[in-house]
């Protein structure tokens, strides 16, 4: 049995910029902007960190991160997978360090989607001449269509019940002076919004956002010397499918197998035993208010098509039994898709510490971050569990 | 003997009514023209009409028996590429198969069956598939543009259990044009309009019809029936009957109320409805005009009798919805610039990939696990990811598959979702993922749908559409849509 990454780890330092349309700053001035942050929080001199992972999905090779912070001719990597990007730089920073081929290393995540001056995310390379024109909301919106069909819920009830997630997720971020939007939301404008792709509405859908964010990690037994309070990695999981959703039968499209399975590795990582009662918060991957809503199933912090139940109890709220997206979530904090994974962890870094300000939840012991990447499908899925 | 062994015809779902032409334009001289015609939907051309006729006429037919495929249109998407090519592979033809490309005419139809006879007669060939389709525009608001409507029809000839027996043909060529197009036209051009039809069709196709019965000692009242194609003033199809002297129920009806005049297309259209009616000992004169004209003795033998179910002219008029409005048409026909959607733009087209995944794309062929039986196939959502399939999705087994046709299987809606995001001509964009019956799920772009009507469960077919058109690149890209179960 391989060992993990438990405890191995700890992240001394995070930075994260403003997310939003961030139309007066570069892809560059992002990188600096959240590279500087995480660097002054750890309390280190660029030139301290030993080598570098970049994850973007739109951006290009590893030379965007070296050119923007002018590292002196050290090793960068970057790393692409999907919208788990972010994620996906940190585990192998993680992996670094705790090989001990290098002490500290930087993970970052960017990108720059709103210079593409179109609406959503960025187009493919090459066109084999068979692609549906299928939106990202239209992949989800399937996912609602069929949850709703499945548990008997007609569209009202069903956008009804998936509405509430919006609603509190802008109720959280309104109190992050970094997310991209600063309002609430009432139930009523979710309800009321334009259909982008059936059922889904514009309010179920996330930000499309500019940003950055970065962690300097280090091996465990060298984190004290950085700071009092370093961030423990318990588990850092990732999960890639191989379509069996799209190609089989099998698949029930109310649920995203990949997260089932990360989350079950990640909680085997982390000996979490129970995540209803271990995981004191999470940050997981909203890019659609119906996402959310499966997550909690297949993360087990709701029982199969049971997460109405918890919803309408408050369940998840900032002041409930296990906050998801005590910092907006990728709904209303934005999701530059490099950078999500990495923000999220940010929010747990500070939550852990006791940093949150107006949204500090009450004494958390581990934090989860869960990051998608595609489609319900066909996902690549990171779970990440931190604690102090 | 020689003659035709099976037939099929296509109409497209969509029909729009003459009325909104007036509502757009006015009147021609203040009249408006009764009926409605067929228009084909934003993602059909000539080869997928073509495509639909011939798997109606192969319904229940073996396509490796067929040993040549000429395709007719005026209307080609391509100048230099050959339609009955790309059709070829569609419809699961025999590597060896005869195809050509008849075109420039609007006898094209009848010039390829012509052909095909010949071969047939000649015996290097014993069964050769006849399409025709065309869509011809017309510029906007001129009586013309209301004329014109979108189909096409196929006939299998072959020496064997043959339905109608082709007795006797007789042709006409003329280089009189009083309609045409340059290869750089986009709609059609006409001379004045008298001068065309009193030179042009009054004079040629009754020329052909004359020299036909004359050739074979022939009246008017050995026919059962008149199977004439009509000039777009549909006035002068009437007055070609009434000169031959036959009474008004023997004239097969060209189609201008209910789907418009289908170019090179309208004679074999008229055909396939005729042959509907038929009854063994019927003689037809079957005749077309464009160019000069061509002109058939047909004599429908018992075996009419055993035609399978086909869905003809008959059922695919019977299946229609109306073309909302006539703004609709002109987006279709991209005769309007609109906005265009703030999507990203479509990457290169990949020649080298559409040539690897030709059995896929073109016939919707995916694998058949052999280690554990389950269908399988992977396409466009996942950006032609995993293409081929080589490794089992249920068994993980390796390349241990045989090919396995998805095209002709009935499936299910399992999830959809209507896309308005989506970049489409006609949105909302509805997509489905649907299972097949038999096994096998995947993804595909639903067409020819009301989106308030589709549902979970909803039974849908797959058929063969263009997807896109690569403007840079000059490259139709084709591919299998779901669409309700048609008729």
């Amino acid at each position: 049995m391989p060992e993990g990454i438990k405890d191995k780890v700890c992240i001394v330092g995070m930075g994260c910029t403003k997310f939003g349309e961030i139309w007066d700053k570069s892809d560059g001035d992002l990188i600096v902007d959240a590279a500087y942050e995480a660097y002054e929080d750890a309390g280190i001199e660029p030139k301290d960190v030993q080598a570098h992972w970049v994850g973007t999905c739109w951006g290009m090779t590893a030379a965007m991160l070296s050119v923007a912070l002018k590292t002196q001719y050290k090793p960068v990597t970057r790393v692409e997978n999907a919208c788990a990007t972010g994620a996906e730089a940190l585990r192998n920073a993680c992996y670094a360090v705790a090989s001990g081929a290098y002490d500290i290393a930087l993970a970052l995540g960017y990108e720059k989607l709103k210079d593409q001056g179109i609406s959503g995310l960025g187009g493919t390379a090459i066109t084999t001449g068979v692609a549906s024109v299928m939106t990202a909301p239209g992949a989800f919106a399937m996912l609602a269509t069929k949850y709703f069909a499945r548990y008997g819920l007609s569209p009202s009830e069903g956008k009804k019940l998936i509405a509430q997630i919006p609603v509190k997720n802008h109720h959280n971020g309104a109190l992050n002076p970094k997310a991209h939007y600063q309002r609430e939301l009432s139930l009523e404008q979710v309800l009321n919004a334009p259909i982008i792709a059936w059922p889904l509405g514009i309010l179920d859908a996330c930000g499309v956002s500019d940003g950055a964010a970065a962690a300097i990690v280090v091996r465990a037994e060298d984190a004290k010397k950085f700071r009092p309070d370093p961030v423990y990695l318990k588990a850092a999981q990732i999960c890639v499918g191989p379509a069996e959703g799209q190609m089989s039968q099998a698949f029930d499209y109310t649920h995203v197998e990949e997260t089932y399975r990360a989350g079950q590795a990640a909680y085997a990582e982390a000996g979490v035993k129970n995540p209803r009662k271990e995981i004191s918060m999470a940050e997981v991957h909203d890019c659609f208010s119906i996402t959310e809503a499966v997550i909690m199933e297949d993360l087990q912090f709701s029982p199969r098509g049971k997460v109405k139940e918890d919803i309408e109890a408050g369940t998840f709220n900032l002041d409930g039994e296990l906050p998801v997206q005590p910092d907006g979530g990728l709904k209303c904090f934005g999701h530059p898709i490099g950078a999500s994974g990495l923000r999220m962890m940010y929010e747990v870094y500070l939550q852990l510490q006791g940093r949150a300000g107006p949204r500090q939840i009450k004494n958390p012991q581990l934090g989860l971050t869960h990051n998608l990447g595609g489609f319900p499908y066909l996902s690549v899925i990171s779970c990440f569990i931190a604690g102090l | 003997m020689v003659g035709i062994t099976s037939y099929g015809a296509y109409v497209p779902l969509y029909r729009l009514d003459r009325s909104e032409f007036f509502r757009a334009w006015g009147g021609i001289f203040g009249m408006s023209i009764p009926g409605e015609k067929a228009v084909a939907n934003f993602d059909e051309d000539t080869i997928t009409m073509s495509v639909e006729a011939a798997i109606d006429c192969l319904s229940g037919i073996d396509p490796k028996t067929v040993d040549g495929l000429f395709s007719a249109t005026t209307t080609s998407p391509y100048k230099d590429r050959q339609c009955s090519g790309v059709m070829s592979m569609v419809l699961d033809l025999r590597r060896d198969v005869r195809t050509m490309d008849v075109a420039n005419s609007l006898r094209a139809g009848t010039s390829a069956l012509t052909s095909a006879i010949d071969a047939i007669e000649a015996g290097t060939a014993k069964s050769i598939l006849v399409t025709a389709a065309d869509m011809i525009l017309a510029a906007p608001a001129g009586d013309f543009e209301q004329a014109y409507g979108d189909g096409s029809a196929a006939v299998l000839l072959g020496n064997e259990d043959v339905i109608a027996s082709v007795e006797g043909s007789y042709s006409v060529s003329d280089e009189f044009a009083g309609m045409w197009r340059t290869s750089d036209d986009t709609f059609v051009r006409a001379w004045e309009d008298r001068m065309i039809l009193d030179k042009g069709y009054s004079s040629i196709i009754l020329e052909a019809i004359n020299g036909l019965m004359k050739k074979y000692g022939l009246s008017t009242k050995d026919f059962t029936k008149m199977v004439c194609d009509s000039p777009l003033d549909v006035r002068r199809h009437s007055r070609l009957a009434r000169e031959l002297g036959f009474d008004e129920s023997q004239v097969q009806d060209p189609m201008f109320l209910t789907v418009g005049n289908t170019g090179c297309a309208l004679a074999m259209m008229m055909l396939v409805a005729a042959l509907e009616e038929s009854k063994p000992g019927d003689r037809i004169l079957f005749a077309s005009y464009g160019n000069g004209a061509d002109a058939f003795v047909l004599e429908v033998t018992p075996e009419i009798e055993k035609v399978g179910h086909r869905r003809g002219m008959k059922n695919h008029l019977a299946s229609k919805k109306p073309l909302k409005n006539y703004e609709s048409y002109l987006r279709w026909r991209r005769l309007v610039t609109v906005e265009r959607a703030r999507r990203p733009e479509l990457g290169p087209t990949t020649i080298a990939g559409l040539w690897r995944d030709r059995r896929l794309i073109l016939g919707l062929w995916g694998k058949k696990c052999t280690a554990c039986g389950t269908p399988q196939i992977i396409q466009g959502a996942s950006m032609g990811m995993g293409t081929p399939t080589r490794i089992c999705v249920n068994c993980q087994a390796k390349d241990q598959f045989e090919e396995y046709r998805f095209a002709d299987k009935k499936a299910k809606v399992f999830t959809f979702t209507q896309d308005n995001l989506a970049d489409t001509v006609d949105p909302p964009a509805v997509v489905t993922t649907v299972d097949f019956e038999g096994g096998g799920r995947a993804i595909f772009d639903m067409t020819d749908r009301d989106p308030n009507e589709v549902s979970v469960d909803m039974p849908v077919e797959m058929t063969f559409r263009k997807l896109f058109y690569d403007a840079p690149r000059g490259i139709h890209n084709y591919f299998w849509k779901t669409r309700p179960v048609r008729c």
